[in-house]
């Protein structure tokens, strides 16, 4: 070859098939696959090698495809998930063997681990656990747990053997959407984009509190490729959002002052190649840097400056929940155990960056993004454009995870402007950088917590005081301030109470919801304060919480009193036989071992399913057309959690047909009614009843067409409605009905908005219509010189009223272990220094054990079929199950989170080991 | 701005010549993540297909690591018990997909603290060839990284090959590191270590700490220490007095008190994994 490459066009095999390529020199892989080539199969989740999503196989090896110049693969060989799929013998049994375990949730990571695997299998064709582990430790996952992803790969090679299970309500269903995502189908935030769309890129504030000034910025729009550059002044409507009323205080773009690192003050769009060299240096902004206030203390500092003038003190809201007399109860205690406790930001850490696009269809804006709450998105454009909501349409993508963080808007509102500005398509994807820097983050907390116990084991009085790190804006900062004290107990009986939170301003990104609200962290001091009491009275902590749960009819800290459905205690009944097993097992350990120690720890959580004490709707629609499809308007948004399989399968429950009958249409704010955020782990219950609701009217109406009675069976085949009642089988013609505006026969809306009441100053009333309840146990292994804590096992029972799909059930169970390991053991993002996947560390597949699940079904009275909500209570009692371990192994009580190598080996000191 | 894919050693040298700055890559692994975002403007000299940089080859009773030997390379290549130490260190590099591009020079030159590699290398008591128009020099690789992403490489050299002497008959080698999670982590601490055996007692000990000073470097005063001592013996010669020409340091990923704890356990734990075989559990 020569030795200058002057020819631009690399050739190379894409998947079987010979492809040219003119790209620049130096140009990723991943990119162009990605934008030159169409394989959008591969995802980028960092371009930084750190996610390993991008993985593509460059003669068989898999390699980073975003860490090698596309010139490399001259005359090579590359493979990506949608050439595999199509006829590769180890994909097609990958594709089998992911989708009945459900090793892909929300698909993000999948193409990189499926890649992985594919090599793995053509070397080892049955691999072991550890192989699997080794050969795909370089692609992350935040969903799955990784576990179900090893089941996957290890049993691949028996695919062919694996029965699909039924679909019905109760059966532990495949994904109805998890084909697309095996196949390298599945579009996500940055996959939709129109060819030739221009590209907006924010331009942020390097310091976390700072004035600026901007200098010339017409002639930096004039520069050639540049189309417009946005601020504060292009904002037509009102340059602000937030997720509360009350509280919308978040600027687009900062005016003047900016409140935090990565704080957006201007948008540049341009044609793409011109964005990509751009160096946000060049953007004429001059800064001056201020003071920051960046921890809790300092903004409570007698005469620190205010963040916001109308909030004294730094103070942003709090929330208070009191009943009986908690500091007469404490004195009056035999044992009293204090602790003050702290935890750190923790990033949501998605895989997929925040991402999408934006244009004008006939004077209305069309934004197509990843998002957990179309509903919401659209009141902010409409607000922030000054336009109609009407005006707007919100056409959700896949979403690549999103854990509370894709609630608030990201990309969406500059989108919007741009598109409005420049009459074109403009899309954008965030750097992982600047969706670390600029997204919210879960609140750091500063927790002093004294519980109090009669000598028989009796809970007497417990007062909690939290202090919430709510970063430079509200976002759901006030949520977690009225969650915390209302769950801060946790599931126990305890009449004497006093818990206490305040959200607090600092120079940080602003803190929002992140799966539990608050809930996690003081989960954290409430169960391993709660096992040192049990230490000093002397008894096991099972046992100790099983004296103390809440029953049926014993009223909560809110007063609220639940007739019904009260799990906490089978839950811990549940852990019973792996807790004496686990006792066992960590004596011999004990015993033969130098050096490391096991410890058994359990804790208890509770969490209540949708908005506190507010009005929280869901909205479901369902129609037959004429020609006899039964169409299913799904506005639930999946961020692969699930809910495109779980409701589907409760609506064809209660509409009485099998689910291959029903047609699923949406997310798409243009059809489907509002069916409120995905957060709050309230789908499954809340959207879950309004799919019921709209199926059993729609029935409702075939019935009555049919003058049959309620038990009746309605058959659909082939476009032919039958309703068959006792010995009668009678045709429902449906063509004879004449078709509403959208084209049905029939039809049915209907919305469930949870029975709650407002709660009165001391926090008595009715904060949610429903609680789920888990108890989790984890033997965790320290290495008594190294400060490592290793889980070794845990065991999850958790009450999900009824479990509408045991599999998805187990998925959620088992990723949020993980999220909560990581919590505990590893995550911490401080501004400005963790702002990437290599110094910021999830866990990999190496550091998630095996996990058993029970599931346990407690009807609730409100939940569709007696189901509960899931998704957040499953970390809540992850991390104090890890430290207690560490405390039963140890004698040492952990009271920072995370508990990093570094701080458990200082504490081990502290307590006496060499 | 062009992108430049030489055979040949001579073409990729005169390329480092020429008046324009040229930026080399070999596996990208390092390269783009230091480039960032944005696109790069400039001359990129790609090395992967330069012959001859590519291998593990025995030389002159020693051995020679092409510069562009992949750490997948180092993993599965077929050589002595020294090695171990270098071949655990490659299935630390990142992940899989790190360890399949990145090359061991690239590790070198990168510069990195808490680059894996070199604690191993420095063990093997490698030396670093550095070719150009000008002609070949050879550095101890303790030389040829001079600090914190700094190496002795002039503009116009390129690093061609790593030499290791001949060995002790019967070394072995092993490597610890410690990190915040199982794969794809960067060191808090690590440590390579070569020992000769005789009758279970060292005959000859090299140690090597990375992670803990800007450069990673060999405990000579250790190693004297350890010569002669049996696993029991050994353990205890790792005293604070011996590590203290490291300089560990306070970051994210653990404080300077809590390296250098780590530093010494590691090195004991290297010890015993060499001298006892690798333990259970």
């Amino acid at each position: 070859m020569d030795k200058v490459a002057t020819s631009q066009v690399t050739g190379f095999t894409l998947n079987n098939a010979p492809v040219q390529v003119a790209a620049r020199p130096g140009e990723r892989l991943s990119q162009a696959l990605r934008e030159r080539l169409g394989a959008r199969d591969v995802k980028i989740g960092c371009n930084a090698g750190d996610c390993g999503a991008c993985t593509v196989l460059v003669d068989g090896a898999p390699v980073c495809a975003c860490l090698m110049p596309v010139q490399q693969a001259a005359g090579r060989r590359v493979e990506t998930l949608a050439g595999l799929a199509q006829g590769d013998p180890d994909a097609l049994r990958l594709k089998e063997s992911f989708q009945h375990h459900q090793a892909a949730q929300c698909g993000i990571c999948t193409p990189g681990m499926m890649v992985s695997a594919v090599a793995l299998l053509r070397a080892e064709p049955q691999p072991d656990v550890a192989q699997v582990q080794d050969a795909l430790g370089g692609v992350l996952c935040r969903c799955t747990g990784y576990r179900k992803i090893i089941d996957a790969v290890v049993g691949a090679h028996a695919a062919d053997t694996l029965q699909e299970a039924a679909q019905e309500l109760g059966a532990p269903a495949r994904r109805f959407d998890g084909k697309a995502k095996v196949e390298g189908r599945d579009l996500f935030g940055d996959d939709v984009a129109p060819e030739g769309a221009l590209v907006a890129r924010v331009i942020r504030s390097p310091y976390p509190h700072a004035r600026f000034s901007f200098g010339d910025l017409s002639a930096f729009a004039a520069r050639a490729g540049v189309e417009a550059v946005l601020t504060a002044a292009d904002v037509k409507g009102l340059n602000a959002y937030g997720v509360i009323p009350g509280f919308i205080d978040q600027p687009v773009f900062a005016v003047d002052t900016v409140l935090f690192r990565g704080e957006a003050v201007a948008c540049v769009v341009g044609d793409a190649e011109t964005m990509l060299a751009l160096d946000p240096a060049d953007f004429p902004v001059s800064w001056e840097p201020l003071d920051a206030l960046m921890t809790v203390p300092q903004a409570l500092a007698e005469g620190a400056p205010l963040l916001h003038s109308d909030r004294p003190g730094n103070i942003m809201c709090g929330g208070f929940v009191a009943c009986g007399d908690a500091e007469a109860a404490l004195a009056a205690a035999d044992v009293v155990v204090d602790g003050f406790y702290e935890t750190s930001f923790v990033e949501h850490a998605y895989i997929e960056p925040e991402a999408g696009w934006a244009e004008v269809v006939e004077g209305r804006v069309v934004v197509q993004a990843c998002t957990q709450a179309t509903g919401m998105d659209r009141e902010t454009l409409a607000q922030v454009l000054g336009i109609d909501r009407a005006d707007i349409r919100i056409l959700p993508t896949a979403v690549g995870g999103g854990f509370g963080s894709k609630i608030d808007v990201s990309v969406q509102p500059f989108l919007a402007l741009a598109a409005l500005r420049t009459g074109r398509a403009v899309r954008m994807c965030y750097t992982r950088v600047e969706s670390m820097q600029s997204t919210t983050k879960r609140h750091p907390a500063r927790i002093d917590i004294r519980v109090g116990a009669k000598a028989d084991g009796t809970l007497a009085g417990l007062s909690f005081h939290g202090d919430f790190n709510t970063g430079s804006y509200a976002s759901w900062g006030p949520t977690v301030a009225n969650r915390v004290p209302v769950h801060a107990s946790g599931p126990y009986f305890i009449r004497d109470y006093r818990a206490q939170s305040r959200a607090v301003h600092t120079h940080c990104p602003p803190s929002g919801a992140f799966r539990g609200f608050g809930v996690p962290q003081s989960a954290i001091a409430q169960e391993t304060a709660f096992d040192v009491l049990a230490d000093r009275l002397g008894m096991d902590p099972l046992e100790f919480r099983l004296k103390n749960a809440l029953r049926d009819g014993q009223p909560t800290v809110c007063g609220q009193v639940f007739e019904q459905g009260v799990g906490i205690h089978a839950c811990l009944e549940a852990l019973k036989p792996a807790y004496q097993a686990a006792k066992r097992a960590c004596a011999v350990f004990n015993a033969e071992n130098d050096g490391v120690r096991r410890g058994v720890g359990v804790a208890g959580g509770w969490y209540g399913c949708g908005n506190t004490s507010l009005p929280n709707p869901s909205t479901f629609k369902a129609g037959l057309r004429p020609d006899g499809t039964l169409v299913l308007h799904q506005g639930a948004m999946d961020i692969g959690q699930g809910s495109n399989t779980v409701i589907v399968q409760i609506f064809a429950r209660a509409f009485g047909v099998p689910v291959a009958d029903v047609t699923v249409l949406g997310a798409d704010t243009d059809i489907t009614p509002d069916a409120g955020k995905t957060s709050a782990s309230r789908q499954t219950f809340v959207s879950g009843n309004a799919a019921r609701l709209t199926g059993e009217a729609l029935r409702a109406h075939v019935l009555q067409l049919a003058n049959a009675s309620d038990g009746a069976e309605i058959i659909l085949n082939d476009g032919h409605l039958h309703v068959r009642d006792a010995d009668r089988v009678q045709h429902v013609d449906l063509s004879r009905l004449e078709a509403d505006p959208e084209g049905y026969a029939l039809k049915a809306v209907k919305t469930y908005d949870p029975p709650v009441a407002p709660m009165d100053g001391n926090g008595q009333g009715v904060p949610y219509a429903q609680f789920g309840y888990a108890a989790h146990l984890c033997v965790a292994e320290i290495d008594l010189k190294l400060g490592q804590v290793t889980p070794v096992s845990f065991t999850a029972a958790h009450d999900v009223g009824r479990a509408i799909n045991p599999l998805l059930v187990e998925g959620q169970v088992q990723g949020g272990i993980a999220q909560g390991l990581g919590m505990a053991l590893m995550e911490e993002f401080i501004p400005g220094r963790t702002e990437n996947l290599h110094d910021y560390l999830i866990p990999t597949i190496g550091d998630v054990p095996p996990i058993e699940t029970l599931i346990l079904e407690i009807e609730d009275a409100h939940g569709p079929y007696g189901a509960k909500g899931l998704g957040e209570h499953v970390l809540i009692p992850t991390a104090p199950a890890i430290f207690n371990a560490v405390y039963n192994a140890t004698g040492v009580r952990l009271m920072h989170a995370p508990a990093t190598p570094a701080r458990v080996r200082a504490a081990l000191k502290e307590a006496g080991y060499a | 701005m062009s992108y430049l894919i030489p055979t040949t050693l001579e073409d990729a040298l005169d390329a480092l010549s020429g008046p324009v700055p040229v930026a080399v890559i070999a596996g990208g692994t390092d390269w783009f993540p230091a480039q960032g975002e944005r696109a790069y403007g400039g001359t990129l000299l790609d090395v992967t297909r330069v012959a001859g940089l590519r291998g593990i080859t025995p030389h002159h009773d020693g051995w020679r690591i092409g510069a562009a030997t992949t750490w997948s390379d180092v993993l599965h290549a077929d050589l002595p018990r020294a090695f171990d130490g270098l071949k655990q260190a490659a299935r630390e590099v990142g992940s899989v997909q790190i360890q399949n591009a990145g090359t061991v020079a690239g590790n070198l030159c990168n510069a990195s603290p808490a680059a894996d590699g070199v604690p191993p290398l420095l063990c093997l008591d490698t030396e670093v060839e550095l070719s150009s128009l000008r002609g070949v020099r050879r550095v101890a690789l303790g030389a040829f990284i001079a600090g914190v992403r700094q190496t002795l490489r002039a503009p116009d050299e390129l690093v061609t090959a790593l030499y290791i002497p001949p060995l002790p008959a019967g070394a072995r080698g092993g490597f610890t590191k410690i990190g915040g999670r199982k794969y794809l982590v960067i060191s808090v601490a690590m440590v390579g270590a070569v020992l000769e055996l005789s009758s279970g007692r060292i005959a000859s000990a090299r140690v090597a700490v990375g992670a803990a000073s800007p450069v990673a470097q060999r405990l000579e005063v250790l190693e004297q220490a350890l010569v002669g001592a049996d696993l029991a013996g050994a353990l205890d010669q790792v005293t604070p007095a011996r590590l203290s020409t490291l300089s560990p340091i306070s970051d994210v990923r653990g404080s300077a008190e809590y390296r250098g704890e780590a530093v010494a356990e590691a090195i004991r734990r290297t010890l015993k994994l060499i001298m006892e075989g690798p333990s259970h559990g």
